[in-house]
């Protein structure tokens, strides 16, 4: 083919130039889905329970992504503030992670257990309550609502097709009691769902009021379990440095 | 371009025409950018050699470049990559030697030796400081002023938990949970009568009949507050002798109806509240730092 028949046909420039830049994305891409070990062996990690996940909507729903990142880099000055670097194991069952990039607001990606249910909670409804010179906006109305968790178990299907372990059949239920142990194995069963949140939601007092389950409740039991999973003592620093 | 200029006479064209007069020059590449175009390339071959790069099957090449790092006392290559770097940097920057040489000092210190060695509670003092600030200030503030109604007040003498360095390192090691269980059958005129006392205690102007006839119901709360209300730091059971609140904002209310209004609230719902456990994220030594530091805010005990 002349260079000249291609410079003058505008269709058939179009559609060698997608060619031409499809082959520079896939060289780039594919061969990731390959490389299986940049995936650390990490024990510890676990798909969200019912009511983490409802929180974990609702995260996205509000944005919060857009200021904080969860994403501890490995640099110094982050492991000293933060806590260990990030995992890629960590976010294995996030569709979509959270990794972000703009930190208006400090990272979260370790901010499990670091302050209590009730300052979440406060501090979600009024952040200038606890942190006067906070710039983060209020949102009271989580402690308001009440939760919809009725299409919990789609939700929870829909994860499933991506691959996260939900168990359904009676099959999966005993594979995950042989990974996660039967009490997780049970919150990870798709047909108890919507008990389990219910159960989830009134065992602890997430956010102070007991007799509802608000999206206060499944925010704040999402945030407090982000970055608790892996238990970074029993591992040598080297060990996942050997996963790069 | 109708009218070829001077210029394209001497410089050649491609050779293609567009719209029967649209032509374009063919001058060749400036030789400093076709240079430095080349250094490009040459730059990512031996970049490709030293550090991690090509997909290859299952694994990827990890490239030339070795780490030294520490493990287990004995030093070992690692191939370099971010995270190996990092190791080497958390073990070897100049900064984490010179930081480890004083938090060596500190751990291997008493309480008393670190009190007694401005040294070190100057380097303790600006270490804590950081971890005040990123652990502490979100619910007790930057000064440790505290926030009532959920948070107590650090910086001033009355500690509910005790303010020992051995009760307030236990404290961050391992958390609290204050419980005060509620009272919602106290009604009326007793619970009225209750509050007064409580509040008497502290030297509050309230009805003197009324708070002596509330005395008796005090009886069940003896168990916690003690007799004397003098309270009791092994339950986190408050003071309520002295003027210093840790629950709620007695000082800001108005009148003295508001401030029984806020009592009587407390006895009818009860306390619960927790301060989160740092033994597992903050090493020894620096819950070590950070006891010194809120010892030394509250003027300590």
């Amino acid at each position: 083919m002349k260079h000249e028949s291609i410079e003058i046909n505008a269709g058939l420039l179009i559609i060698l130039t997608l060619v031409v830049i499809s082959i520079g994305g896939l060289v780039e891409i594919v061969p990731l889905f390959h490389i299986k070990n940049t995936v650390e062996e990490v024990k510890g990690v676990r798909p969200y329970t019912p009511l983490e996940l409802r929180g974990r909507d609702l995260y996205i729903r509000e944005g919060c992504y857009a200021c904080h990142s969860q994403m501890v880099r490995p640099f110094r000055d982050e492991m000293l503030r933060y806590g260990h670097y990030s995992l890629a194991a960590e976010s294995k069952y996030d569709h979509p992670f959270q990794w972000g990039s703009k930190r208006t607001g400090p990272d979260i990606a370790r901010l499990g257990g670091k302050y209590s249910d009730e300052w979440h909670t406060q501090h979600l409804i009024r952040p200038q309550n606890v942190v006067p010179e906070s710039i983060m906006p209020a949102y009271p109305w989580l402690a308001q609502n009440e939760l919809k968790y009725d299409d919990i178990e789609k939700r929870m299907k829909a994860l499933k097709m991506t691959g996260v372990p939900y168990s359904l059949t009676e099959e999966e239920y005993q594979a995950n009691v042989a990974e996660y142990g039967k009490e997780m194995a049970d919150k990870l069963h798709i047909p108890n769902a919507k008990a389990t949140l219910e159960a989830e939601a009134t065992s602890r007092n997430w956010d102070g009021d007991k007799s509802r389950i608000t999206e206060m409740d499944a925010m704040v039991a999402y945030l407090q379990m982000l970055g608790t999973l892996v238990d970074f003592k029993q591992y040598e620093q080297g060990y996942f440095a050997s996963f790069r | 371009m109708t009218n070829p200029t001077n210029k394209s006479k001497q410089v050649e064209t491609t050779g293609h025409v567009w719209d029967g007069d649209l032509r374009e020059y063919n001058n060749p590449l400036p030789n400093w950018w076709l240079w430095a175009f080349y250094a490009t390339i040459v730059f990512s071959i031996i970049y490709w050699v030293i550090y991690p790069a090509w997909p290859v099957g299952k694994s990827f090449t990890r490239g030339i470049a070795t780490v030294t790092v520490e493990e287990n006392g004995q030093t070992k290559e690692m191939p370099w990559n971010s995270r190996s770097q990092l190791i080497a940097e958390m073990q070897s920057s100049p900064a984490a030697v010179k930081q480890r040489e004083y938090i060596e000092k500190v751990a291997a210190a008493s309480y008393e030796e670190i009190f007694a060695n401005p040294d070190m509670m100057a380097f303790a003092r600006s270490m804590a400081k950081g971890y005040f600030g990123d652990y502490c200030a979100a619910c007790h503030g930057q000064g440790g002023q505290g926030n009532l109604p959920f948070f107590p007040n650090l910086a001033d003498d009355d500690w509910l938990w005790g303010g020992q360095v051995e009760q307030i390192q236990v404290s961050l090691q391992a958390g609290r949970k204050g419980n005060m269980p509620a009272f919602p059958n106290i009604q009326g005129q007793a619970l009225d009568d209750l509050a007064s006392y409580v509040l008497s205690l502290s030297g509050e102007a309230v009805d003197a009949a009324a708070a002596e006839r509330g005395k008796q119901g005090y009886a069940m709360c003896m168990g916690c507050h003690g007799a004397e209300g003098k309270g009791n730091p092994m339950l986190g059971a408050a003071n309520l002798t002295d003027k210093a609140w840790s629950v709620i904002n007695i000082p800001a209310a108005g009148s003295i109806e508001e401030k029984k209004k806020l009592v009587a609230g407390v006895i009818n719902k009860g306390i619960a509240r927790e301060m989160p456990a740092f033994g597992n994220r903050l090493k020894p030594e620096e819950i070590k730092m950070l006891t010194v530091y809120v010892h030394e805010l509250g003027g300590g005990k």
